[in-house]
């Protein structure tokens, strides 16, 4: 049988952190009460037109700054239509001729063989971000015959990323969005929690033989998680090949992600292609962005965005990061991945040394092994650790001024976990576990085991 | 007291020196807004909330401190503009009830300045017509069908059978507007104009109609027709009152992304005396199929005028007009399939009892909240934006909006400061006849001199000239350089001194309240 090359690309879409929405001054704030964050423009409201929050310009353009991109110095939007409940004005307002970001790439990594220690690298190309406003929510309410339709997300600010076709697997997929998650978080462009929404994905998938043109492409859709966009990605490429390999052919359709079943199911169809008639949105003029060149030098300040200044501002990248902890600290890099990968774990990593005598490189094994193994176990984050750097530093000083053997301060972090309020050295102390250095008091020990022996 | 004068020059000087109260001018207004019900210019009348304006501008003025120049003014205001608590229905089914829960820009403006808002006039469904006939209120009647000077030159028939077959309409969209301040039941009026509509009415009621340049005063809260092309209009009775509501209107509104940034300055208008300085342009394509011979000579005769005052007159050309009608038709109906795409029953205005499925309702809501008209523009639209089409209907017609709108900076660059062209191809229409045609082949007929001017943005204002043989109003259009609205007005209101056009003698009004109107002295143009 011929080998089959599976190709992944994704869309996705990041939902901007702002306080209000693109286009209107509405706030943005997840789980409100129903339609209470609706302002008359996201009502559709006739005679309301948008007005462009800078605030999400910004974090367009610095995203795709660290993605790589060129920024576009002018940017359109444009009107895409379909009816939908959850879509007020029977179009979207999004960039469909020129997005604001386009042509970046990002890399990621990934472990060979599930082995932390063999890290690859690869990258995928950015075809472009564009800005675009989120939808309402509708609930369909079938008992009833009814659809319940919540406004509050209508009109909230949107950054979509689109990955080229270069991923192979649902691993790549899932490494890539991991990435851009951790990249979005370290910017605050987006807080891309896909539990709450902020981080939506969407996988086009395809397979093909070597040689041979790429297949027919499905979208994936309704990925709640990144645990789960692996599984639909490669669930969806074998369901292809399987499919291909029995005679059949592959539809161009959508299909949604089932995660109790782990498959993937065709949506409700949506009648044939939708032509989204775009057209120019007519209530905003082109999107200018300028930099330091082409800043005129007497334009009011509060009116543009200055590329350049953006850039010159942008906090270090997670890749940057890592590279800094490995060189700073002596740790392997998989140590700096999963660092980056916790919530707070770096914090934590680079307090605890700050405090402490032992070395880094010492350290990272009580951090990623015990430390984070605990966190696990428990469903913890590093916020809601019960053992503080302090505390850890304090015990790891123990152990480092040979106050206390290795195993004892095993013991003694199992103790600390509890929470009770107790010092390292008051639980060494209650539970007797110093080490002896005393040479006299060994000796007599020693010499009390061997009379012992002796006496059988 | 006769308060047939300028805003500027007579009503405020009368209401600062108490000859006339605000409470009196509202009182008046709404009298003979009941008293001309039969023109249908009115969807709603605010009486009780005007009323309470009027008050509280009296109160101002009693204390030496109104707020300007419209304070007490009464003005009423298309029904296509939102106005909080007052129900904005556009003429439609669709929006039958619909009470906005705040103001446009322009509203706002206007209250903020003390003035008084009497009501909302008549239109074309959602704007959409040359005649103001296609609204679910009915047709407005052009005041003029009850003009002394309409009924002399009529054909006699039985007295009142003769009234009721001959009215003749107000050319349209913005219709009730026009006929609200023709007849005297308001002092200014708001219109839209997006391709013609603020000046065609004004061109067949006799009044002074102002489209100004795009971008210059804010659509917020104006529901729109074609974005890209509508601004609101101004309707008063002379050419300085256009001034002055172009003053307390204009300028800069975030609300608004296609406002411009600049700072606007309101202005009084200049007496010219000497136009020796000035060029007026007569762009030959204006001479349109259709256009009556009465109105070719008219304008002729003005063009004369303005040569032998020591004006330079100069023929020049527009060559791309003749394709405006068509690419306005493409990108007009694009626009409103677009725009009109929100109306679906779902967060306001009128929803069908259909419940089987969303699809269904959207559809039966939009079938019995539409009329024909709108209808055919929602699916020509949709259909010139299809994406096989796009390109062959959508992109070119933009692109020759391009072209027709390079024609005009050509001319304007060559030296010419203002152009004179017709308004309308003839005077009003009988109703019996206007309705023998459809609405689309009405409007194509009707906007093809005032359409060009809203696709390349530009200024343009009819100044009421003279009446026809029928004793009907002709008016003709000037149309300025890019937020040139000063110099536009300045020859404007210099055209309207000389022409001395007559004051409407409605003779049921003059029965009622004979104190209000004056004869005017004859000295007319024709």
């Amino acid at each position: 049988l011929a080998p089959w090359i599976p190709v992944v690309g994704l869309e996705i879409h990041a939902q901007i952190s702002s306080n209000s929405k693109l286009f209107s001054g509405s706030q943005v704030q997840f789980a409100a009460p129903p339609n209470s964050l609706v302002s008359f423009f996201d009502a559709s409201l006739p005679g309301t037109l948008p007005v462009l929050n800078r605030r999400c310009v910004e974090a367009a353009v610095m995203t795709g700054l660290a993605l790589n991109c060129s920024i576009n110095k002018k940017s359109l939007f444009d009107r895409k239509h379909y009816f939908y409940a959850d879509l007020p004005a029977g179009y979207q307002i999004t960039q469909q001729r020129v997005p604001i970001a386009v042509n970046g790439s990002l890399s990621y990594s990934l472990c060979i063989d599930n082995k932390m220690s063999q890290m690859v690298t690869k990258t995928v190309r950015i075809k472009q971000i564009q800005l675009e406003q989120d939808s309402g929510k509708s609930l369909h309410d079938d008992t009833r015959s009814q659809t319940l339709v919540d406004l509050n997300r209508a009109g909230v600010g949107l950054m979509e990323v689109v990955m080229e076709p270069d991923m192979c697997c649902g691993e790549e997929a899932a490494a890539a969005v991991r990435e851009l998650q951790l990249i979005l978080q370290t910017l605050g462009s987006s807080q891309a929690v896909m539990a709450e929404g902020q981080l939506r994905v969407d996988a086009n998938v395809s397979v093909h033989h070597p040689g041979e043109p790429y297949g027919v492409r499905t979208e994936v859709k309704n990925i709640n998680s990144i645990r789960f966009l692996a599984k639909a990605v490669d669930y969806e490429i074998q369901r292809q090949i399987e499919e291909l390999e029995n005679g059949g052919t592959i539809l161009n359709e959508t299909r949604a992600f089932d995660s109790k079943l782990g498959c993937t199911v065709p949506m409700r169809d949506k009648e044939g292609k939708q032509d989204y008639r775009f057209m120019p949105e007519p209530n905003l003029p082109p999107l200018i962005l300028y930099d330091a060149k082409s800043l005129p030098a007497n334009m009011n300040h509060q009116q543009v965005i200055n590329i350049d200044w953006i850039h010159e501002r942008l906090p270090d990248l997670p890749s940057v990061k890592r590279e800094k902890l490995v060189e700073q600290y002596g740790i392997l890099p998989e140590h700096s991945f999963t660092l980056l990968n916790e919530d707070g774990l770096a914090e934590f990593f680079e307090s605890v040394t700050k405090q402490t005598q032992m070395k880094p490189k010492k350290v990272i094994g009580w951090i990623l092994n015990d430390l984070l193994s605990y966190l696990k176990q428990h469903s913890l984050t590093v916020k809601e650790s019960p053992v503080s750097s302090f505390l850890l530093a304090d015990l790891l000083n123990l152990l480092e001024k040979k106050e206390i053997s290795s195993t004892a301060a095993k013991q003694v972090l199992a103790e600390l976990w509890k929470g009770e309020g107790k010092t390292p050295l008051e639980i060494v102390k209650e539970q007797k576990l110093e080490l002896l250095q005393d040479q006299k008091e060994l000796e007599q020990i020693c010499q009390a085991v061997i009379d012992g022996q002796e006496n059988e | 007291a006769a308060l047939k004068g300028g805003l500027r020059s007579q009503v405020s000087a009368a209401l600062k020196e108490g000859r006339v109260t605000p409470t009196e001018l509202c009182q008046r207004c709404l009298a003979l807004i009941k008293s001309t019900k039969f023109l249908n210019a009115y969807i709603t009348v605010a009486e009780e909330t005007s009323l309470k304006q009027a008050e509280e501008s009296e109160e101002r003025y009693k204390r030496g401190q109104p707020l300007g120049i419209l304070d007490g003014i009464p003005i009423a205001v298309k029904d296509n503009f939102n106005t909080a608590g007052i129900e904005t229905t556009c003429a439609s089914n669709m929006l039958k009830g619909y009470i906005s829960p705040y103001n446009a820009t322009v509203v706002q403006k206007l209250l903020d300045q003390g003035a008084v808002l009497l009501g909302k006039t008549n239109l074309d469904e959602f704007a959409m017509g040359s005649g103001s006939t296609d609204g679910v209120f009915g047709p407005v009647r052009n005041p003029w069908s009850y003009s002394r000077q309409y009924k002399e030159k009529s054909i006699p028939k039985s007295h009142s059978e003769g009234e009721e077959l001959n009215w003749v309409i107000t050319g349209g969209s913005s219709g009730g507007s026009a006929a609200a301040v023709s007849s005297f039941t308001c002092f200014a009026a708001l219109g839209s104009d997006t391709g013609g509509s603020t000046r065609n009415p004004a061109a067949h009621c006799g009044v002074v109609g102002l489209k100004p340049t795009y971008g210059l005063i804010s659509r917020h809260g104006l529901i729109p027709l074609v974005n890209s092309m509508d601004v609101p209009g101004i309707l008063t009775r002379c050419v300085d009152d256009a001034a002055v509501l172009l003053g307390s209107l204009a300028g800069h509104d975030p609300k608004d992304s296609t406002t411009i940034q600049d700072d606007f300055k309101p202005f009084e208008l200049p007496n010219l005396t000497d136009v020796s300085k000035l060029s007026i342009g007569i762009p030959k394509e204006y001479h349109a199929p259709g256009l009556s011979s009465e109105i070719l000579a008219l304008w002729s005769k003005a063009a004369d005028l303005f040569k032998n005052a020591g004006a330079k007159v100069v023929e020049v050309s527009l060559p791309h007009t003749r394709y405006s009608i068509v690419c306005y038709h493409v990108l007009c109906t694009a626009e409103v399939a677009s725009n009109m795409a929100r109306f679906d029953g779902l967060e306001y205005g009128h929803r069908s009892d259909r419940t089987e499925s969303t699809e269904s309702m959207y559809a039966a809501t939009r079938r019995e909240g539409f009329n024909d008209v709108v209808r055919g523009r929602i699916l020509s639209g949709n259909y010139f934006l299809l994406k096989q089409n796009y390109e062959k209907y959508f992109v070119k017609a933009q692109k020759v909006r391009r072209l027709i709108a390079n024609d005009f900076v050509e001319v304007f660059r060559s030296g010419v400061d203002v152009l004179l062209t017709p308004t309308t191809l003839s005077d009003a229409a009988p109703y019996t006849e206007f309705i023998q045609e459809d609405n689309r082949t009405r409007s194509a007929q009707d906007d093809i001199l005032t359409q060009a001017a809203n696709m390349a943005g530009l200024p343009a204002i009819n100044v009421p000239t003279a009446l026809s043989e029928r004793g009907l109003p002709v008016g003709l259009q000037f149309i300025g350089r890019s937020f040139q609205e000063k110099q536009l007005l300045t020859v404007a209101k210099w055209f309207e001194k000389q022409v001395q056009f007559p004051m409407i003698q409605l003779e049921e009004v003059k029965r009622h309240d004979s104190g209000v109107f004056q004869h005017q002295k004859s000295a007319s143009f024709s």
